[in-house]
């Protein structure tokens, strides 16, 4: 197989993407794997049934901290079609990470976490298995565990691991302390954001099946290769011992990335009884023992000078996680770039607490960070008497403030003023509590967005049929991104093809590897992999019709250049592949590469109870090239609405005195629904970013959640006067500051 | 625990999509599970188990129901439709051509579910079934407000809400024209 190399060393001054001449790239095609999701024909990982399938149902621990002493079975072994209960030492305690093949924290003995699995019970149905993992009888002892990560806050220490150098663990310039005292207008408060869970819609569910000392799994994963290694490791097998197949994935947000306890439980109960064995969490095995965004208390302080220029930038994070664990919630991560000014700090520290392993949650450190930076900024805004844009606008650098290096494309600016525009946000009244409509108190918020962009390698195959037809065959996955679609789109740009000609083939670890769904980077990793293997199928095409490769356009399925004119079929004998690969190289860590965006909505508060309804959104965006206008949009949304609820209503609450997820489901734990969303208004600037990859384009899945809470609390505020910097923004914490009934002004 | 020893199946034909099937269950199975595990009509999903998220919803003699809730013994006498009776992938059903011409999914697996839901939604909207939006009026077309407010026990973490409440509207809109 020949292999095509992109290598981001240099700009990509010229992108093939932009020779074509009617390009399906940018355009709201409709995702092509629609027909299958709306008529229920997309098959996702529980929906498997080989010959000799059995259940499993896990077990969990019902104490927060301690370690088990004693496992009676008996009474489930006795039950009509339990087949066993099995406690194995590969068993995995906590999930994996999102990347690397190290195995996740092992052994089912010890208990770290309420709700920590520690076993898995099996039998020939779901209803039997369920009940005997009722009959299984537990002997434990506890011990004390830290389960407040507020109130142990003093312990907190520095994280042990930068997490590949993405995760900046503590930095600085100037001297704050002295900055601090010389500004002018000084916030200085604490943001307090709660855990949350992913909760996607698909439960974590493996089926595994064994054969011949080959593990195949059938899982729900957004990085099966990963996913692969890690089980692999666990099970000290090979990993090409192991398959992996995730063609659909139920949603994942970062919360089925590492390979997870339902996929290594299963893998070892088909190796144990030799049957396929299939294990679904149920959605409170999903809350208690999969992964949460860890909880934050971000201290915030800036301070600017009578001319509105930011001269001290500070945001010191605590956070939690489990002891031993590397990952921790960067919350940081933007404030080290968004606004100028010479005196920063950006810190993080970590308590160890025995709650449920912290994970990557779409946008990892910059949708909570975010919320602290945005509201710090409305806040400040305020003390200088300017409007929030204007302060923002006076505090835009010209390079990354910290380092220096300049920014591969930044259009900041051109997002706040024409997400203003769009919104009408002129006509907003600067004074909190004076617009009243009827019994609500009308607001309007606004924040800034910003996403780092990231590039990994991945690889494509592309396959052009002596018919014509193209095959794109990657391990890259579609959890609802649009990757069928985009990649369908490029190869069918690219070597002139119809779309209904090109088949696109995902999530088979068999397939070449490619970097994932993750971190926003999916549809330009596997874009770019996909770039260049159609880069190098068009000079073989060429090649064959005898024409030089700048020459040649290929359009519905014929290849034309001076003077000759071949159908593709003609010049690609039996067949043609290529298999094209992407790597990062000297531009993606020679310049800042970001994407961007301004968020601005109208929130309206119930003046008598407090309730809260967001009105109206708009998000104007800048993420370089769009690749798929439709498909952009519902990811801009969809993070928009995380972000709504993740103001308003979402909390996972951990009983203090176990660490125990006490809204362990959807009924508790307060997901936005349709009533909680408007219409929402999204709209993406003109960019290209030649500095990112050959696409031109920025991510843009984690970019719509980033700081689009702070726009609904600084909405909040202006509607009330009320400032609540612990999130959620739940009506109780407004109630006693609500403007007395008579106070506000009416317009209608 | 004789509960639990009780091998208890019970004897029931179910009608899925004018399909009848004679199925031998443990008691204890769900509607839900009696079409996914035995049936294998996967199109109906199971999110919460619980009747919180609204992805295993059906329609069960026109009417939605959280089939995760209802035990498939309950359901002889009745006519059942899933996602799998609407339409194929070759011959979409105009509610699900509207949803992918809207993207009213993403990660499509709550898709089904709020499919059915809407199905079920609008004939309650046509009976005249009041809603806490109060803005009943079954003669003209059914607002953005009404749709959100009737569709709310149908969680879509991807947050395609806006798109679906367009798909809905369009369909509705789109029927009411056809009528």
């Amino acid at each position: 197989m020949t292999e095509a190399i992109v290598k981001m060393d240099t700009p990509f001054a010229d992108s093939l993407l932009d020779r074509v001449p009617a390009p399906l790239v940018g355009t709201e095609l409709p995702r092509i794997d629609g027909p299958r999701k709306v008529t229920g024909t997309a098959r996702y990982a529980a929906e498997h049934f080989p010959d000799g399938l059995v259940h499993g149902v896990l077990l969990r621990a019902p104490f927060g901290c301690g370690r088990i002493t004693k496992v009676d079975p008996a009474e489930a072994l006795a039950m009509p079609g339990v087949l066993a209960v099995i406690r194995d030492e590969r068993m995995v305690r906590n999930g994996g990470g999102f990347a690397g093949a190290a195995a996740p924290v092992q052994g089912v003995e010890e208990v770290a976490y309420f709700g920590q699995p520690i076993g898995l019970v099996v039998a020939d149905s779901l209803e039997r298995a369920r009940a005997a993992a009722l009959c299984v009888r537990l002997t434990f002892e506890t011990a004390p565990g830290v389960f407040d990560m507020v109130a142990s806050r003093e312990t907190a220490l520095p994280p042990t691991d930068d997490i590949f150098g993405l995760f900046l663990i503590h930095t600085e310039q100037g001297d704050v302390a002295h900055a601090a005292s010389e500004a002018s207008a000084l916030v200085d408060a604490v943001w307090q954001t709660p855990s949350q869970s992913h909760a996607a819609m698909e439960p974590h569910a493996s089926v595994a099946i064994w054969q011949d000392g080959q593990l195949t799994l059938h899982g729900s994963y957004q990085s099966p290769v990963v996913t692969r290694d890690q089980l692999a490791t666990v099970m000290g097998l090979e990993p090409t011992q192991v398959r992996i197949l995730s063609p659909f994935v139920g949603g994942g947000f970062g919360g089925k990335l590492g390979v997870m306890p339902e996929a290594v439980a299963a893998a070892i109960a088909a190796q144990q009884l030799g049957r396929p064995v299939k294990v679904v969490m149920t959605r409170q095995q999903v809350f208690e023992m999969t992964g949460r965004r860890p909880m934050t208390y971000q201290r915030l302080r800036l301070g600017a000078d009578a001319a509105g220029q930011l001269t001290l930038v500070q945001h010191d994070t605590i956070t939690d996680q489990l002891t031993g664990e590397v990952f921790f919630e960067p919350a940081g991560l933007a404030t080290h770039l968004l606004y100028a000014g010479a005196n920063r700090q950006v810190d993080h520290k970590v308590v160890r607490t025995n709650k449920l392993l912290g994970v990557s949650m779409r946008a990892p450190g910059e949708a909570v960070g975010q919320l602290a930076l945005e509201c710090a900024m409305d806040e400040l805004a305020e003390a200088l008497n300017l409007d929030p844009i204007e302060f923002r606008l006076r505090n835009e650098p010209e390079r990354h403030p910290e380092t220096g290096v300049p920014f591969s494309s930044r259009a900041l600016v051109a997002c706040l003023k024409q997400g203003a525009a769009r919104f009408g946000w002129p006509t907003r009244s600067r004074d909190p509590g004076a617009f009243r409509d009827g019994e609500w108190l009308v607001g309007y918020g606004m924040s800034s967005a910003a996403r780092g962009n990231l590039f990994g390698p991945s690889r494509a195959r592309v396959r052009i049929e002596g018919d014509g037809r193209v095959t794109v065959e990657t391990e890259m996955t579609d959890i609802g991104t649009g990757t069928y679609t985009i990649l369908a789109q490029i190869v069918a740009d690219l070597l002139g093809v119809e779309l209904a000609q090109v088949d696109v083939r995902l999530g088979d670890t068999d397939d070449p590897a490619s970097a994932g769904s993750g971190g926003s980077w999916g549809a330009t990793t596997s874009g770019s992999a996909v770039y260049a293997a159609c880069s190098e199928l068009r000079v073989r095409l060429a090649a064959a019709a005898g024409a030089p490769v700048d020459a040649i356009t290929l359009a519905g399925g014929v290849l034309t250049a001076p003077g000759i004119r071949r159908p593709i079929t003609d010049l690609v004998g039996n067949g043609l592949a290529v298999e094209g690969v992407a790597q990062p190289g000297e531009s993606n860590t020679r310049l800042n590469q970001t994407s961007y965006g301004a968020h601005f909505c109208e929130v309206r508060v119930h003046a008598v109870t407090g309730e809260m309804r967001v009105a109206r959104w708009s998000s104007v965006f800048a993420a370089g090239r769009i690749l798929n206008l439709k498909t952009a949009t519902s990811q801009a949304i969809g993070g928009i609405v995380l972000g709504i609820g993740g103001a308003l209503t979402e909390e996972l609450i951990h009983d203090p005195r176990s660490g125990k997820v006490v809204n362990r489901d959807l009924g508790e734990y307060h997901v936005a629904v349709h009533a909680d969303i408007p219409a929402i208004d999204v709209h993406f600037l003109e960019e290209r970013d030649s500095v990112a990859n050959p696409l031109l384009a920025k991510g843009v899945g984690e970019l719509g959640v980033c700081g689009a809470g702070a726009a609904v609390a600084n909405a909040v505020y202006n509607a009330t006067g009320v400032r609540v910097r612990e999130f959620p923004i739940t009506l109780d914490k407004l109630l006693h500051g609500l403007p007395p009934l008579t106070s506000a002004t009416s317009r209608t | 625990m004789p509960w639990i020893e009780a091998n208890a199946n019970v004897a029931v034909t179910l009608t899925v999509n004018g399909v009848s099937h004679r199925l031998e269950l443990d008691a204890r199975v769900t509607l839900l599970d009696a079409l996914r595990e035995h049936l294998r009509l996967t199109g109906t999903k199971k999110g919460c188990d619980h009747g919180q998220c609204g992805a295993c919803t059906v329609l069960v003699n026109g009417r939605r129901i959280n089939s995760c809730l209802s035990l498939a013994a309950m359901h002889g006498a009745d006519n059942i439709t899933t996602i799998e009776g609407l339409g194929t992938t070759d011959a979409l059903h105009p509610l699900q051509a509207a949803f992918v011409a809207a993207d009213g999914l993403q990660c499509g697996y709550c898709t089904a579910g709020q499919i059915c839901s809407a199905m079920g939604m609008l004939e309650e909207w046509r009976a005249g079934w009041p809603s806490h939006v109060g803005e009943h009026a079954p003669a003209e077309a059914i607002t953005a407000a009404e749709i959100r407010e009737r569709m709310s026990g149908n969680l879509c973490r991807c947050a395609a809400y806006p798109r679906i409440v367009e798909a809905i509207q369009r369909y509705a809109g789109d029927e009411g024209a056809s009528t």
